[in-house]
């Protein structure tokens, strides 16, 4: 017993030792020419953290679209499997994929008529 | 082609019909909420209250006509037991009266309980135009079903994933039915914030559990892990992590002490009648499946688990019972009265005998019976701002309204377990229980915690019939037939119990096998 985890612990410490050497290896070896966008969290994008007080919200319409995104997102994960092995599993899986389609496709339609994907 | 795949798939069987009550409500919550999508905002609420009810009868019927053929389905996910299905049909039949709690719409002048529109600024010009239009939360609905289809399922699981996945069908819509009172929206929304972080807190403990569980047995069947600890040749820490995450993860769900917190501050913030809904309907749901988990999966680990059972059982009813004590808000009060009665439904747990289950049974049903009478009556008495919840605002009241301030003593009274009333039945039958499974020293303890609470229940009882009315108080208000109609039924079942026990209890004890 616990001898069989061995490797787990192993596989930590191996990460754990990869990710000290890298970012050490990195800021002793790389060059070091900084300007503003370098010192930023992201070099692209929108800011993560805006600056003025008031001005700097994100809107809720990111978050909404993000997790519609998911949503969908979800949906194909589950898709592709099915679609691999379709042949193997016959009518059940077919029925089943399909109520689980109907389900997503309500919530859906719920998005669209209460004005999800409107922007404005 | 690939030699990941099984080359022969094997259909699952499924049971639908033994399925169909959990089938017809998450049905139903799926077409409400094409209901809030399609239907014009005028009529949804009627749409939807018609729809609700018809789901949760049809359900009932379903549930009703097929108990007694028990299965086990879903590949050994899902057992349709004795225990199961009584708790099912108890959840369904509770969610009835909570709906027509939810239904009411003459008490405030402005609606029903919930808000107008959730997302707009609490106190805000934009909140007051959208109330003068009328506007109600109708995704209250959907929420609901959701919720009472995952209860559903969360009392029949068989496995530790279908059981993570129905807790979390069942607490999520609850998150947000606490957000979505018309009064005091800051309370509510901070209710719904703290409901929300504890949950998911409780949640985490329950999956790191489920985790190690599978870790120890290699497999997530409750029974499977019954055998693997039956085959345990000595101590083992994994299993005994597992069991403690586990059996926290459903401690914070059933609000027992020292994972309570939450509960107070939840309970009033939240609407009255999404309390009702929590105080009753998650409390049978959570203690249902504390019960199946422990009897099925770790009663060979009792030795290592009861101990710390017997310390949150005492520390439970204690706790609760001397904090109810020092409330001065009725909301509040019952609050910690629910929190207590968790304690007493862990000397069942502990008990680990057939008892033991058809007398958390009998328990479940009339702490809900009672439990959704007090809430009901809770959104009757009225001041100009909403609900009249501090304890000075009751007094007098049974010299105003006698039969409101009679129905609510009566309720009270069965959470205290006076005779003649059917809590007296449930807190005979669980420490009979307790004592038949060696736990005598806790059913002390919820003796004498029992008249602890009888003292606090009493104060309201004297402050409601004994005490001159304030010039300025709240006034208690007719309500529709909804409300009256749930009120009345519950404190009737609560002196029928009380009086005549004997059907509820043979019911419970034809029930009272787990199969796995």
């Amino acid at each position: 017993m616990g001898a069989e985890y061995i490797p787990v612990l192993l596989l930590g410490a191996l990460a754990f030792a990869f990710a000290v050497f890298s970012v050490t290896l990195a800021t002793l070896t790389g060059p070091k020419r900084y300007n503003r966008a370098k010192r930023d969290a992201y070099e692209c994008g929108i800011d993560p953290t805006p600056q003025p007080m008031g001005g700097g919200h994100f809107s809720i319409k990111y978050y909404l679209t993000a997790m519609l995104f998911i949503i969908f997102d979800i949906e194909i994960v589950f898709l592709y499997p099915w679609a691999v092995s379709f042949g193997l599993m016959g009518v059940f899986a077919l029925v089943e994929v399909i109520l689980f389609i109907v389900t997503v496709f309500c919530v859906y339609l719920f998005v669209w008529r209460r004005g999800g994907l409107e922007w404005d | 082609m690939n030699e990941l795949i099984a080359s022969v798939f094997e259909t699952p069987v499924i049971n639908y019909r033994q399925l169909s009550p959990i089938l017809i409500i998450l049905g139903a919550a799926v077409i409400s909420v094409l209901v809030e999508a399609f239907v014009p905002r005028a009529n949804r609420r009627v749409v939807q209250l018609v729809l609700v009810f018809l789901a949760l009868i049809t359900a009932i019927i379903w549930a009703v006509t097929g108990a007694g053929q028990q299965a086990i389905t879903g590949e050994g996910a899902i057992a349709v037991d004795g225990p199961g299905t009584f708790l099912q049909i108890t959840i369904l039949i509770v969610s009835v009266f909570v709906a027509m709690l939810m239904a009411e719409n003459r008490l405030d002048p402005a609606g029903d309980a919930f808000t107008a529109r959730a997302n707009s600024l609490p106190g805000s010009e934009d909140e007051r135009e959208y109330t003068n239009r009328g506007w109600t939360t109708t995704e209250l609905w959907p929420l609901f079903l959701f919720s009472v289809g995952g209860m559903l399922l969360f009392v029949v699981a068989n496995d530790l994933l279908i059981l993570f996945v129905a807790l979390e069908v069942m607490s999520l819509p609850l998150y947000l039915m606490a957000a979505i009172a018309r009064r005091r929206r800051l309370l509510s929304q901070e209710a719904a914030m703290k409901y929300f972080l504890l949950g998911a807190f409780g949640s985490a403990f329950f999956l790191y559990g489920s985790a190690m569980a599978y870790g120890f047995a290699g497999s997530i069947r409750l029974g499977d892990i019954a055998n693997a600890i039956s085959a345990l040749p000595g101590p083992n820490g994994l299993i005994i992590a597992a069991v403690a995450l586990l059996s926290v993860g459903m401690f914070f769900k059933i609000a027992a002490v020292p994972f309570h917190m939450w509960a107070p501050d939840v309970y009033v913030g939240a609407p009255s009648p999404v309390t009702a809904f929590m105080a009753s309907c998650v409390k049978i749901a959570g203690v249902g499946v504390l019960l199946r988990v422990m009897y099925v999966a770790f009663s060979g680990l009792a030795w290592d688990w009861r101990p710390l059972f017997w310390i949150v059982s005492i520390v439970t009813m204690l706790v609760a019972t001397i904090l109810a004590l020092t409330q001065t808000d009725i909301k509040r009060m019952l609050a910690y009265s629910s929190i207590s009665h968790a304690g007493f439904l862990l000397i069942a747990v502990i008990a680990l005998n057939p008892q033991g289950i058809a007398s958390t049974l009998i328990y479940l049903v009339v702490y809900a019976t009672a439990t959704v009478g007090a809430f009901g009556i809770v959104t009757l008495v009225r001041g100009p701002s909403g609900e009249a919840t501090h304890l000075s605002q009751w007094a007098g009241l049974g010299k105003r309204s006698p039969l409101v301030a009679g129905g609510f003593a009566i309720l009270l009274l069965s959470f205290a377990g006076i005779p003649l009333t059917a809590g007296f039945i449930g807190k005979f039958t669980v420490f009979g229980a307790g004592i038949a499974g060696g736990a005598t020293p806790v059913v002390i303890v919820g003796a004498v915690a029992s008249m602890i609470a009888a003292f606090f229940y009493v104060r309201v009882i004297v402050l409601m019939f004994f005490t001159d009315p304030a010039e300025d108080g709240p006034t208690v208000v007719t309500p529709s037939p909804f409300t009256g109609i749930a009120i009345s039924v519950s404190v009737i079942l609560t002196v029928i119990f009380g009086i005549f026990p004997q059907p509820l209890i043979e019911l419970a004890e034809k029930a009272s096998i787990f199969i796995r």
